[in-house]
């Protein structure tokens, strides 16, 4: 099955720490951090923009196409919103780290996770789409927050929900002894940038390396990975 | 002079004044009603249809002037030639049509918006958007599909109003159809 994937790819990052001069003033600018997690204190609304050779592979394998369904799950924005429409597909937003706290955010937020009840209700209310729905799904790094059980459901389920020969684009975080880890809103500014709104610091359910990644996305076709300057590992896989 | 003045009188006026300024006046006040900050909580602009914050409603709504909805409704919602501005507020469980919507409260429905939609801060709408553009605020949630539609796409629908805004009976559809035939573009 190996033989099959594609070979790991890794590379050094481009250069990160843009800064975004057209926000608005009542949005603070960081840099990118450069090695490792970003130790200083972030606050809501920080944005930086880095350059995503995930998000470029990403669009690279619709170029040209439209009318696809792209799956977003960072939750609706007018950049991504603006992006994917005027590239002709239809967009699909699903804000999963807020369906995550709304279904299991009362109380222990990883145990709730276990909850065979609860959890099956968030997959049918967030996860229920039709089999080979979407030609693409942009998962961020929602996924770091499920537990492994429900993980293994979610990723089962984008799989069912992705066309065949479709693409899903994920990240995780490289730094496996953080306590918690900057989660971000994803923007996208053009097909290759991406724009990184500081959300809050969350505890991961779990960390991934390389050959976790791998295991996780068993049933897709291809996986291929880009490490990036901010501790953050892109994943693109092919259905 | 006299019968000179009484002339004067009766000559025919022609029929233009009375009828004329009806329609014109009746358009333009609510249309240009001072926009509201954006994410502030507005009140129902003056001149506009408006349906309170303490009204509950079930059933159908085919408004043909703008419209503020403040309240709590279950249906269908159309407005295909003007404004609907869904306000602080409002709970909505409605298919909705209309030229123009602003949201600022709670939707579960689908939302057919022939000109534009515009999601403000602290809104929330589930349910699937087919429009001519649209504004989403930071902070609005949203879940659900959304499809541009270009002016003569949206023109079609116009022309066939049942099928636009149907009730919401599932709130959150995971997937709706939203582009047209997107296999064949493949």
């Amino acid at each position: 099955m190996f033989n099959d994937r594609w070979k790991l790819l890794s590379r050094a990052a481009s250069p990160g720490g843009t800064r975004v001069a057209e926000l608005s003033p009542s949005q603070r600018h960081f840099q990118a951090p450069s090695r490792g997690l970003d130790r200083r204190a972030h606050a809501q609304g920080d944005v930086y923009s880095r350059h995503s050779n995930g998000l470029e592979q990403f669009f690279s394998q619709i170029q040209g196409l439209t009318g696809l369904r792209i799956l977003d799950l960072s939750g609706a924005s007018q950049a991504n919103v603006g992006f994917i429409t005027g590239l002709g597909h239809a967009i699909y937003s699903e804000d999963v780290l807020k369906s995550l706290d709304l279904a299991f955010g009362d109380g222990d937020f990883f145990q709730n996770q276990s909850d065979p009840e609860r959890t099956e209700r968030f997959l049918s209310q967030n996860f229920d789409f039709p089999e080979n729905h979407f030609d693409g799904v942009l998962a961020w790094d929602s996924l770091e927050y499920f537990t492994p059980a429900l993980l293994n459901q979610v990723v089962e389920r984008l799989s069912r929900a992705l066309r065949p020969g479709g693409y899903l684009l994920a990240m995780f975080h490289t730094e496996e002894r953080a306590d918690s880890i900057p989660a971000y809103y994803y923007r996208i500014s053009d097909a290759r940038t991406l724009l990184l709104t500081f959300r809050e610091m969350r505890k991961p359910a779990q960390f991934f390396n390389n050959r976790a990644v791998e295991r996780l996305f068993s049933s897709f076709e291809s996986v291929k990975f880009f490490l990036t300057r901010d501790a953050l590992r892109e994943v693109i896989v092919k259905r | 002079m006299w019968n000179k003045r009484r002339e004067e009188d009766y000559t025919p006026k022609p029929p233009v004044a009375p009828a004329a300024p009806v329609e014109p006046a009746r358009e333009v006040p609510p249309v240009q009603a001072p926009a509201p900050a954006r994410s502030a909580a507005p009140e129902a602009p003056r001149g506009v249809a408006a349906i309170g914050k303490s009204v509950i409603i079930k059933g159908q709504i085919l408004s043909r002037e703008d419209l503020y909805l403040d309240g709590e409704m279950e249906g269908t919602v159309e407005v295909p030639e003007h404004r609907l501005t869904i306000g602080p507020h409002a709970k909505l469980a409605a298919g909705i049509r209309a030229r123009e919507v602003v949201v600022l409260g709670s939707v579960e429905g689908n939302v057919e918006a022939s000109e534009k939609i515009d999601i403000r801060k602290d809104a929330k709408l589930i349910g699937d958007i087919k429009t001519g553009g649209i504004i989403i605020e930071d902070g609005a949630y949203f879940k659900g599909s959304i499809d541009i539609v270009r002016a003569a796409d949206s023109k079609k629908a116009a022309e066939s109003p049942k099928q636009a805004a149907r009730p919401a009976q599932q709130p959150a559809p995971a997937a709706a159809p939203v582009a047209a035939a997107p296999d064949q573009k493949r």
